[in-house]
């Protein structure tokens, strides 16, 4: 519809760094707003998600709530949600942002049941029996043995929104998918520059929270976390 | 499957729209209210319904023609192991070109046609179906696999009666996946051609006409979750066994 017919040709990828190279004012605004789309929905996601994932983890209860509940929120389609958002919010940021979080939230949420869950329970029981009140067994054992399944949920809910930010262009929502939807004025090149530097931003996401995970995993812990964090590790998904 | 999904109704036009139920526009319609039942009832069956049904054809079609390349490949990466990482590798690549993109870079090639739509919508099913079917194979105890060779199976028998069986959880896991997401992204395809219940998403929102894009959106939603609810039930009734185990 909106699309026009450019050519393409291999050349095009080399045109698309030529069109980062002369336009570094535009392309540095668009990721920077896409960044803090991105942060803002991670932020709110992880401010939900962390806190009941973390509780009903902690009670072993509300499986259902925490694995198929989120799993169904999961399936919706983030550009139905900005749609439906659209008509309650109007055209600003909030219905993308919004739209993410539905997307982030219940990722963050499952992995942080299942890792508080699933915290070995002779551990649990040896807090106990040392004295530690509830509070402490969860902030000072349970959550610590449960960083590495917990930061893979936060990380790919990271993985997920900046892909999906994309889709805020549709609705002039800003962020690099300003740029990607519109052919017309930036032409292929264009579109191709904004997937590369999407692409980019999600692996710098993943990349900075493994970071953080790194900084906060108490010493002694780490050697296993790289080792889950392998296996747990998803691949960047740009679901949208 | 050109002419099945290329005989859809060409997009209506403007005016239409804000019609409503005959005698014109009136009440919510008229003031273009956030969502007017009156306009759902009256265009189900020009706009909504036709929508919905492509869409899930555009869905099948992706899924069952990933299912097929994703299946093949995994079952070959399951014997030949250097095939994994090159055939992995690819599809993560897919996977990453952000959706909005791949289709305008497919246009040059494939025009803005049903196929275009098809190619992408198959490249983002092969990760995850790639995935769970070697994962499921992989997954097969080391135990089981000599108890069969040990009963005599052959290599093809041992595949289909003893590997293939155990390995449906994580084959169903990943078609459930490969559905939902594909309906989502099957939304975003509208914006190369007007197919599927993108279509009338992005025309509310060129024709600011807020009905059409809620009451769509909100028939993607539920689409998306009937079919998630769906998959459940067929994966529990194939794999009863696997009813007892954590859901992961």
């Amino acid at each position: 519809m909106i699309v026009g017919y450019d050519s393409f040709s291999p050349g095009t990828f080399l045109d698309a760094f030529q069109f980062m190279a002369d336009n570094p004012g535009l392309m540095w605004d668009k990721t920077l707003e896409h960044l803090e789309i991105s942060a803002k929905a991670l932020a709110i996601a992880i401010a939900l998600g962390l806190p009941l994932g973390a509780w009903l983890g902690h009670l072993h209860r509300g499986s259902f709530l925490a694995i198929n509940g989120s799993n169904i929120l999961r399936a919706l389609p983030s550009l139905a949600v900005i749609a439906i958002g659209l008509g309650f919010f109007g055209v600003d940021q909030t219905n993308v942002i919004f739209a993410l979080v539905v997307l982030g939230f219940p990722v963050i949420l499952t992995n942080t049941y299942v890792a508080v869950d699933g915290v070995d329970p002779d551990a649990v029981e040896a807090a106990r029996g040392m004295g530690m009140r509830r509070r402490q067994i969860l902030t000072k054992v349970e959550l610590p043995l449960a960083l590495p399944l917990t930061f893979a949920g936060i990380r790919t809910a990271a993985v997920f929104i900046v892909a999906t930010a994309t889709l805020g262009g549709i609705v002039g929502g800003g962020g690099l998918g300003d740029i990607i939807v519109n052919q017309s004025s930036y032409f292929l090149r264009g579109v191709i520059a904004g997937a590369i530097a999407v692409t980019a931003l999600a692996f710098a996401a993943d990349f900075a929270l493994w970071g953080v995970q790194r900084a906060v995993t108490p010493a002694p812990l780490r050697r296993r976390e790289v080792h889950e964090s392998e296996l747990g590790r998803v691949v960047p998904v740009a679901e949208q | 499957m050109n002419g099945l999904l290329l005989a859809a109704p060409p997009p209506p036009p403007v005016i239409p729209n804000f019609g409503g139920p005959p005698g014109g526009p009136h009440g919510c319609i008229a003031t273009n209210g956030t969502f007017c039942w009156d306009w759902v009832t009256a265009h189900w069956g020009d706009i909504l319904q036709p929508h919905l049904v492509e869409h899930l054809e555009l869905t099948l079609i992706a899924v069952g023609i990933g299912f097929v390349i994703a299946f093949v490949s995994a079952l070959l990466a399951h014997r030949r192991h250097w095939f994994e990482a090159p055939f992995g590798a690819f599809s993560a690549l897919l996977y990453t070109i952000p959706s909005l993109a791949l289709f305008q870079l497919l246009v040059p090639f494939t025009g803005l046609t049903v196929l275009t739509i098809e190619i992408a919508l198959v490249g983002y099913t092969l990760l995850i179906l790639f995935r769970n079917t070697l994962a499921g194979l992989r997954g097969v105890p080391t135990d089981v696999l000599e108890a069969a060779s040990g009963m005599g199976l052959t290599r093809r028998q041992r595949l289909t009666r003893v590997e293939l069986p155990l390995a449906l959880p994580s084959i169903m896991a990943g078609l459930r996946i490969a559905v939902v997401t594909t309906i989502s992204l099957a939304t975003v395809a509208a914006y190369i051609t007007p197919l599927g219940l993108g279509a009338p998403i992005f025309y509310g929102l060129q024709t600011n006409f807020t009905t059409e894009f809620v009451a769509t959106g909100a028939l993607a939603v539920l689409l998306a979750v009937a079919a998630d609810l769906l998959l459940v039930g067929v994966q529990r009734l194939l794999t009863p066994w696997s009813r007892a185990r954590r859901p992961a």
